[in-house]
């Protein structure tokens, strides 16, 4: 009763924002304004952020929001090149292993300086891990620093810490530091482009929650105020010498209730970037933006994964999963269900990825309903002839799930429902319980742009991420082979391999990549450019001189 | 009187420690854990997890996070939030946002609300009373929700009248149009019974007798009718701050105002315990305290009301 009412509800307010779009498309410009004019090196971009779940702590954000922040006003070693995924220096001047790649010297540009005008130094860095990995710390992200030897200690399974710093990291000089690892891992420099390697001044340390608020970065902008719910304010910081410096004067990061909220303000003109187009005007909002729109892919994944743990799919044929893959029809769907917001899926791992090789699934992930219905046949068929998908309802993941459902009913006579979690917390409680009944929504957004991010990580038969007691002994041999790899080309290819590999096991059926549906103001001055995350790269971002 | 009050104020503890009782229960017995869930489709790292939970004392049982909890609240220590602010500093932000709404809500519910019914009253079975009756009807038919977008669209995207978002949540002047609506329930229904009560108390003894008097037509209806009237409305008042807070959930999403239900949603979908529980007490206690200023209402309304 209360789902249908609210669907009405839904269908209702859809109808009238719709018509609302529609009426008020009128007054929508091309883009011929957007590169015309002058750029304002001092203008102030308003840009669309929820309040961040956590302190202002580099390694305490764990959503995209606080992450956003944090990316503004601290610079890492490394960066990637928006595009292609390769790795380039930004406060370390070389990052280099040793011959099996598990000692790797850091040397830092010198003369840099936090915004509090204290230098950045190793030791800048080396406290700052040494901080965030204690688990007394309490930072949501502290497990990065697992391949450090001496992470354990600060961070052990139970029980307090046994010492406050890990015996990997070494500082050399003033601008110089050693890392040393539990084992070999070539692609270690790709990992060091998250926020959470950020470095630290010392003040940080003498009151890390006060920290938290206010926070000092060696960035591109420094920290101005924090009025919370409401806006948190960056500006330039002059003294950066970064290879990224801002091209704005700042940024007002600006927080809406509801995404409609902040496209009407976008369409108003009082925000100049919005994080995401609401679903009830996606159809719309190419016509309303004209080239203002963004649609922007970025480096993440959705999938549903087969509980491996159920007697349905504990000894499963992986024939049946390659079957039930190609029955769904995912250009369809992507085009009507999902309006466009993601692309077909065609390997494991996603576009922008090092390593992401075009069709890599050949035509596992191609339409096909004879050949799924004969594969499946082939395989023995799907035990108990019905599957189920769970997801969680406090996204909007019902619509899809049900095309996908339909698709495979139509296409192979499986029977195939939704299993719905009233929130996100419940439908992890499931998954982490090995609890889900047939199969789950999976979904995984890129940590570092390095193809064994969507594999290792994902489907070794110890990583974290996997959850659904997949395990294959020959993938997790080729892995840690590939791990050991001399250089990182290497790695990549024998990562290659194993995808091939995955291809004939299916530890999950990839659907789609990721798209940023968003759209910014007539005050930008040329487009935005993205990251490989989904995130604009705000230091690029002009604004329009107002004259 | 005196003592009526205090008897009134002891009742409202065991009311109060049963409410926050449920809440909290119901918080905290929902499957799934905030804490896990802050990691989201990535792996948490159970140590890590663990840690946290012990910081925001989630380890310990139930019954003894309660009493946990209900120890600090007595020193009006609401806890902290999951990003490690404390909850009271949160709530001090929102409730001045939602305060304001609720007034402008208020003042346009009894204004608006009030001429209606009293004109319908009035004119009962003729033409105006029949226009409030269906008008009214409109309005509670429809949702909330809708005449948010709708209201929206007219007042700000096609009239230009107002912008389509509140900017400044604390400027009361931008806060007319998520009023209105959050008002326009409610100000249907003061409509109607004012309307009922009017007409009711026109045939009303002692209407005829000031009539009889001679007395002015404006003091017959302004003072007589319209005191007399006011009770039953007055009642819907008091409870009706309730169902504000409760709209203000909807409205303040629609029209971005940074208000209690915008807080008390964000807390919710992250299931952070202590901010819910803190704003829900919050609302009981602001409940309680109207119910009773109704209640002492009543005796000026009517003289006939005495309280012991």
């Amino acid at each position: 009763m209360r789902g249908a009412k609210s669907a009405k509800w839904v269908a209702g307010a859809a109808i009238i924002a719709l018509a609302a779009t529609a009426c008020g498309g009128g007054d929508s410009d091309s883009g011929k304004d957007m590169n015309s004019g002058k750029a304002d090196p001092n203008g102030i971009l308003t840009a669309q952020l929820s309040e961040p779940q956590n302190p202002l702590q580099p390694a305490n954000a764990k959503e995209s929001q606080g992450s956003r922040v944090l990316r503004a006003i601290f610079a890492g070693l490394v960066d990637y090149e928006p595009g292609t995924g390769k790795l380039t220096y930004v406060n370390a001047e070389s990052v280099t292993p040793n011959a099996d790649s598990s000692v790797w010297t850091v040397k830092l540009k010198p003369g840099w300086k936090f915004h509090d005008g204290t230098p950045v130094t190793a030791k800048s860095y080396v406290d700052s891990w040494n901080w965030s990995a204690n688990v007394k710390n309490n930072q949501t992200n502290s497990s990065w620093f697992q391949d450090i030897k001496g992470y354990s200690d600060v961070h052990p399974d139970k029980g307090d810490p046994k010492k406050t710093e890990m015996e990997g990291l070494k500082v050399v000089d003033e601008n110089s530091f050693t890392i040393s690892l539990t084992g070999s891992v070539s692609y270690f420099a790709y990992k060091l482009g998250y926020d959470v390697w950020s470095p630290l001044p010392e003040s940080f340390f003498k009151d890390p929650k006060a920290a938290g608020q206010k926070p000092i970065g060696n960035g591109p902008y420094k920290f101005v105020s924090w009025d919370h719910n409401k806006m948190i304010k960056v500006r330039k910081f002059d003294g950066y010498q970064g290879p990224n410096k801002a091209k704005n004067g700042g940024i007002d990061f600006k927080n809406y209730t509801t995404a409609e909220a902040a496209y009407s303000a976008l369409r108003s003109d009082q925000l100049d970037w919005i994080e995401q187009v609401p679903v009830t005007a996606l159809k719309n909002y190419k016509q309303d933006l004209g080239d203002r729109a963004i649609d922007q892919e970025y480096s993440a994944v959705q999938s549903i994964v087969p509980a491996f743990y159920t007697k349905q799919f504990k000894n499963i044929n992986p024939k049946v999963i390659q079957g039930l893959s190609m029955a769904i029809d995912r250009d369809t769907i992507t085009k009507t269900v999902l309006n466009g917001t993601r692309t077909p899926a065609d390997s494991y791992v996603a576009r922008g990825v090092l390593g992401y090789k075009p069709g890599a699934l050949g035509d596992i992930v191609k339409y096909d309903p004879a050949k799924a219905k004969a594969l499946i046949k082939e395989g023995g068929g799907v035990p108990g002839d019905k599957i189920s998908i769970q997801f969680n309802a406090d996204q909007p993941h019902k619509a899809w799930v049900d095309a996908v459902c339909n698709s495979i009913r139509q296409a192979t006579g499986v029977e195939c429902v939704g299993d719905s979690k009233p929130d996100f917390a419940t439908d992890l409680n499931a998954r982490d319980g090995k609890k889900v009944k047939s199969m789950y929504r999976g979904g995984w957004v890129l940590d570092y742009p390095v193809n064994s991010n969507f594999m290792r990580d994902l489907y070794g038969t110890t990583a974290a991420g996997n959850t659904s007691g997949y395990s294959n002994k020959a993938f997790d041999e080729l892995a840690s082979k590939a791990d050991k790899a001399k250089t990182l080309d290497e790695t990549v290819k024998m990562y290659q391999e194993a995808e091939q590999l995955l291809a004939k096991d299916m530890p999950s059926i990839p659907l789609w990549f990721y798209k940023v549906n968003s759209g910014q103001s007539k005050n930008v001055f040329g487009k935005i450019v993205y990251g490989q995350d989904g995130d604009p790269i705000f230091t690029d971002v002009q604004v329009k001189s107002k004259k | 009187m005196g003592r009526y009050v205090a008897r009134r104020l002891l009742q409202m503890i065991p009311v109060f420690i049963g409410t926050t009782l449920l809440i909290f229960l119901m918080v905290h017995i929902l499957p799934g854990d905030p804490i896990r869930a802050m990691w989201g489709d990535k792996a948490a790292d159970p140590a890590q997890v663990e840690a946290l939970r012990h910081k925001f004392g989630l380890d310990q049982s139930l019954p003894m996070q309660y009493i946990n909890y209900m120890k600090d609240l007595f020193q009006l220590d609401f806890g902290e939030t999951f990003g490690g602010r404390p909850v009271w500093d949160e709530m001090s932000r929102a409730f001045p946002v939602t305060i304001r709404l609720t007034i402008v809500a208020m003042a346009i519910e009894m204004v608006v609300g009030l001429s209606l019914g009293a004109w319908a009253g009035l004119k009962a079975g003729k033409a105006p009373d029949t226009g409030v009756l269906i008008f009214t009807l409109v309005v509670i038919s429809i949702p909330v929700f809708i005449l948010g977008y709708v209201a929206r669209f007219i007042f700000a995207d096609t009239l230009h009248w107002v912008a389509p978002n509140v900017e400044d949540s604390m400027d009361i002047t931008q806060l007319f149009l998520p009023g209105f609506v959050l008002a326009m329930l409610s100000m249907a229904y003061v409509a109607r019974l004012t309307r009922t009560t009017f007409a009711e108390n026109l045939r009303a003894d002692y209407m005829r007798t000031a009539l009889a008097k001679g007395l002015p037509r404006r003091r017959i209806v302004g003072v007589h009718l319209l005191r007399n009237s006011l009770i039953p409305v007055v009642t819907f008042l008091g409870t009706d701050v309730g169902g504000f807070i409760g709209g203000a959930v909807v409205t303040e999403g629609i029209f971005n105002v940074q208000g209690v239900g915008n807080l008390l949603y964000r807390a919710l979908q992250q299931r952070e315990g202590s901010t819910i529980v803190g704003v829900v007490t919050v609302f009981v206690l602001i409940i309680l305290v109207i119910n009773l200023i109704v209640d002492l209402l009543y005796a000026v309304l009517d003289p006939r009301i005495r309280y012991a």
